[in-house]
């Protein structure tokens, strides 16, 4: 009897690509639904738009590398990347923002460089970063909290803002992020405990932020349990910007904020738990990954806190992409039988 | 003026350390040629032009001949000897032979005269024998360059190809996949 | 009692063996045709000690290598070898090697061993002699020459590990053998431990298998000698492997390049320990294993006593055939077995299983891989804490030296990054071809290092000898045009006293004739 030849091991394998994919997206939605709660539907529409920009760009650029598309697309991860960009952006941008932005972390932040696994740059950070510094005004434009909002805007009237960028009816939509706030009015001299009073803010971080990154922790924890992330580089990020957040704070209560605040504002869970652990761009060994999470933490803090942005997390992310090669060079474990 | 004479003094001491540094701290290179000759397959078989494998290594080092002259090494030493180099890849040479799968020489002991004309001609002293006396191949040392061929005035001797063993089998690298 | 560590790594797989261990262990009759491989361990040919037709008992040398560590090749059973095949070898490559082919002849006749049951007053030499003579090789699946591996060591053995530790899927021959043979296991060890002088010596087992673990406390129990340790090691794969097996036992490392001798430690499996205890006590020489027959593909999954050379379709045709859902035949186990495309092949020292496997039983290879994540999942498994990413780049784009620098050397192919890898990237596959590519190429570069070193070698010889030439030449042409030769002018003396004397010789014509032709 003649049989096929196939090669060791045999067994079926035990983890699969776009199961992790999915996982990850699964864990969006506590994050997810949190901000819809706080900051209206836009988020939705968002990424809605943001799927259909990554599938469809996805699928040019693989066709246009040459490349099988159906079984890249299966694997999820474009829509992960578009995703994450669009819940990072302000809900009520408009649509060429978020179509712009997810086709640069597509194209530029992914593609340009072999595709999925190639790239050194986080896509939908590299994709925040471009739209940060090309677009200023329109990504510092938040929405205000709806808790806060006299009238609620309906969905309709949301899909009018987004599609037809004319932001002048509805004065009092948009706001500064609550990071934002503290950063201009500490510059303007005035103390922490008075900035913090104002609506904005709640008792930890900001009004809806603070559960929108208690739903991020959520979805985190729930990754870790299911492990298919790490722990190492959430906890060495939280860890380093508690630490980092705490020293200063103590030092000086007036001009540095707590460090719950810091925890559970802007993208801190996010980027703790989704974005930093993406593994195509961080350090790969463990050592590497407790540095790199600890670098990003204190980077995230010296942004935030003496920084010309308001949130650091995609710099902060970017930056130690690039330092992420290096990390590992230097901390390779130690191979049985050998002395290091 | 003096400032001059300062900046002189400087540059003129400044070049004796680099003069003096350069001589003391000089560390022995390789030098390339026995790099590149410990890159060549030391078959000694003449194809690429020159009389052994160190007259060719002289002759790259000296950019003198090109670094795709070698059969014996195949593709895979022109690479070696690109990298090393810092050169462009190129094919094989075919005007300098085609690459063979690994073969030695095989002596018909029916046919030999025993003139010993294959033993002046082996360039690793692979065969033993002597005048009107029995000769054959020392298998493990023949490196399969064919110099011993056009020699032979009763061409009693073939080439065979090197059998595929488990001992000499390569484990098939995965298909390089899609993607 | 011993603290055992834990080895960095390893997979928690599910055993699938249940299924071969319902019946004993079944002695399979003796095939009409038994099919020898005339192989060395290192892959070259060995050659034919007889001629064919000649009568062999069981146990006779039909082959050997030039190579001193390879052990003689021996006759399984008496009878007649009636010819020498090319026949598929038990090898991943599905190569062809020279076969040698026995017809028993149904009487079984052994060689004449005496049996040692006084082995302890026997000497090291001796004893590893009749290990020698009996043909032993490890049952483990590596075949390593066992009477060379215990004369290797320099240094005292201090530990001898019995390994029991059956970690990979659908094996159980050690179980089984454990579970009815413990005795003779445990005979064995004593003959290893007094020949290697060991101070301690242990059996390890995995702590799932409680009806092995049983049998084998039984059996300690039952001996009055008390020197031999049982040790239950946890059950994750690949503590069977000797590397892991050490450094869960005794928490020392096998050194890179090493063997476990280096660090004082000999490892043996149970089976090799029986082979060992028959071959001393009964004289009987190593002719048949115990392998486990199993998977999805076969009616009958069970573990059986086959003769060596017995070729793999009669073994399975034994235990009750091929079913309908027979998609691949492995040798071996599902992480570290070949695959073989025919069932035309014998039983070596090395085939400890044979797994027949349906398609839902095995991965399906041809789906395309995707791309690495750098997970790094594949370092969190690695037994020996490798790299598996780095070394899978650098194999990929044949940068062997940079693969070298990540320690592929260390692999142990166990496959566990294999299996865990989310991408379904064949690592293990890469690392083996960049292997053996490594092999290939030092063997070159020592093959060119010879060719070299002969070549200049000659140069010298010839340009000595033209030197001579030249010289002695030299020498002649000014002796000659200096004029004062002694040797010419000797040899001028000579030549004309030559002659003198030939004329001499020559008689004298009579005065007569000469004035007669005057007139």
């Amino acid at each position: 009897m003649k049989f096929a030849l196939t090669t060791a091991p045999h067994l079926t394998p035990m983890k699969h690509l776009d199961e992790l994919m999915r996982s990850v997206i699964l864990a969006l939605v506590p994050g997810i639904t949190a901000l819809v709660m706080a900051f209206g539907p836009g988020v939705l529409i968002q990424c809605v738009m943001a799927i259909l920009t990554a599938v469809i760009t996805e699928g040019v650029a693989l066709r246009l590398r040459g490349r099988p598309i159906l079984i890249r697309l299966k694997d999820y991860s474009a829509v992960l990347t578009g995703i994450l960009l669009a819940i990072s952006i302000p809900p009520l941008s408009p649509w060429w923002l978020i179509v712009f932005g997810t086709t640069i972390s597509l194209i530029i932040g992914k593609h340009i460089y072999g595709g999925l696994g190639y790239n050194p740059f986080n896509p939908a950070m590299l994709g925040y970063a471009v739209l940060l510094i090309a677009f200023p005004k329109n990504m510092t434009a938040w929405v205000t909290p709806s808790e806060l909002l006299s009238s609620i805007p309906s969905l309709q009237e949301l899909i009018e803002i987004i599609f037809n960028p004319n932001l002048s009816h509805y004065d009092g939509l948009t706001t500064a992020t609550p990071l934002d706030t503290t950063r201009t009015q500490l510059g303007m001299q005035r103390l922490l405990d008075d900035i913090h009073s104002q609506k904005i803010f709640a008792i930890i971080g900001g009004k809806g932020w603070q559960w929108a990154n208690a739903g991020f922790l959520v979805g985190g924890l729930w990754l870790l349990k299911q492990r298919m992330i790490s722990w190492p580089i959430p906890m060495s990020f939280l860890g380093a910007l508690t630490f980092c957040s705490l020293m200063f704070h103590l030092s000086a209560p007036t001009v540095y904020p707590n460090p719950l605040f810091h925890l559970f504002t802007g993208g801190t869970m996010l980027g703790a738990f989704f974005i930093a652990t993406d593994p195509v761009t961080a350090a790969t060994t463990p050592k590497g990954r407790l540095i790199y999470g600890a670098l990003i933490g204190v980077l995230v803090f010296v942004i935030r806190s003496l920084g010309g942005y308001p949130d650091g997390v995609a710099f902060a992310v970017l930056l130690m992409n690039l330092a992420a090669p290096t990390i590992d060079h230097y901390s390779q474990p130690r191979t049985y039988g050998h002395q290091k | 003026m003096l400032a001059v004479l300062v900046v002189t003094i400087l540059f003129t001491g400044l070049a004796g350390l680099l003069a003096y540094s350069g001589q003391r701290l000089n560390i022995e290179t390789k030098p390339i040629t026995e790099s590149i000759n410990s890159l060549l397959p030391q078959t000694q078989c003449g194809q690429c032009g020159y009389p052994g494998c160190r007259p060719y290594a002289e002759a790259i080092s000296k950019q003198e001949a090109d670094i795709n002259r070698c059969p014996p090494g195949g593709e895979e030493t022109v690479r070696s000897l690109a990298e090393l180099l810092g050169l462009e890849f190129k094919p094989l040479d075919e005007a300098h032979g085609i690459a063979k799968p690994p073969q030695v020489a095989f002596i018909d002991e029916e046919r030999c005269i025993g003139c010993t004309l294959c033993i002046q001609a082996c360039p690793v002293d692979a065969i033993i024998g002597a005048s009107r006396l029995m000769h054959t191949i020392i298998t493990a040392e023949c490196t399969g360059c064919e110099l011993c061929i056009p020699p032979c005035p009763v061409d009693c001797i073939d080439l065979l190809a090197i059998p595929n063993t488990p001992a000499n089998w390569r484990s098939p690298s995965p298909e390089k996949s899609a993607c | 009692m011993l603290s055992l560590e834990r080895f960095f790594g390893g997979l928690f797989l599910d055993g699938n063996k249940r299924v071969s261990t319902q019946t004993p262990i079944r002695d399979m009759p003796l095939s009409q045709r038994l099919m020898i491989p005339l192989v060395q361990r290192n892959g070259l040919e060995a050659h034919e000690l007889l001629p064919i037709g000649s009568r062999v008992l069981k146990g006779t040398a039909i082959g050997g290598g030039s190579n001193p560590m390879d052990p003689w090749i021996l006759a399984p059973t008496s009878g007649y070898l009636k010819a020498i095949e090319q026949y598929t070898l038990p090898h991943p490559s599905g190569l062809s090697g020279k076969t040698w082919v026995l017809e028993p002849d149904g009487l079984d006749e052994p060689i004449h061993l005496p049996a040692l049951k006084h082995y302890h007053t026997l000497t090291t030499e001796a004893l590893i002699n009749r290990i020698e003579q009996a043909g032993i090789t490890g049952l483990g699946g590596a075949a390593f020459p066992t009477a060379a591996k215990f004369k290797s060591p320099l240094n005292a053995i201090d530990t001898l590990i019995i390994n029991g530790a059956e970690c990979e899927p659908y094996i159980t021959c050690d179980e089984a053998l454990m579970k009815e043979r413990p005795d003779l296991i445990l005979q064995g060890a004593y003959i290893a431990a007094h020949l290697l002088k060991a101070t301690q010596c242990l059996i390890a087992l995995e702590n799932d298998k409680y009806d092995a673990i049983g049998a084998v406390t039984t059996a300690l129990n039952a001996h009055k000698n008390r020197t031999i340790e049982l040790v239950k090691v946890p059950s994750i794969y690949p503590v069977g492997g000797e590397k892991q097996l050490i450094k869960t036992i005794t928490g020392r490392e096998v050194p890179s390049g090493g063997i476990p001798a280096d660090i004082g430690i000999l490892c043996i499996n149970v089976g090799t320990c029986a082979a060992i205890a028959r071959a001393v006590l009964c004289g009987e020489p190593l002719h048949s294993r115990i392998v486990t027959v199993t998977g999805q593909g076969v009616l009958n999954p069970q573990n059986v006593k086959v003769h060596f050379g017995t070729p793999l379709a009669d073994v399975i045709a034994f235990c009750g055939g091929y079913t309908e859902k027979a998609t691949q035949l492995i040798l071996g186990g599902p992480m570290m077995g070949f695959s073989v495309s025919t069932d035309e092949i014998p039983i070596a020292h090395n085939v400890n299983t044979l797994l027949i496997a349906g398609s839902k039983e095995i991965r399906d290879r041809e789906q395309p891989s995707s791309p690495c994540i750098r997970c790094g999942d594949c370092a969190t498994v690695c037994p020996m804490q490798l790299t598996p990413q780095q070394m899978y780049w650098y194999v990929k784009s044949d940068q062997l030296d940079r693969a070298v620098d990540y320690h592929l050397s260390d692999c142990i192919e166990c496959g566990s990054c294999d299996v865990v890898c989310p991408s379904h990237i064949p690592l293990t596959q890469f690392f083996r071809s960049g292997k053996t590519q490594l092999k290939l190429k030092e063997h070159g570069l020592q093959m060119a290092e010879r060719a070299r070193l002969r070549f200049e070698d000659r140069q010298v010889r010839l340009d000595a000898s033209e030197r001579e030439k030249a010289a002695a030449l030299l020498q002649r042409k000014t002796k000659l045009e200096q004029g004062t030769n002694p040797e010419i002018q000797q040899a001028i003396e000579r030549a004309k006293h030559k002659r003198a004397e030939k004329l001499k010789q020559v008689a004298p014509i009579p005065p007569q004739l000469n004035s007669g032709s005057e007139d």
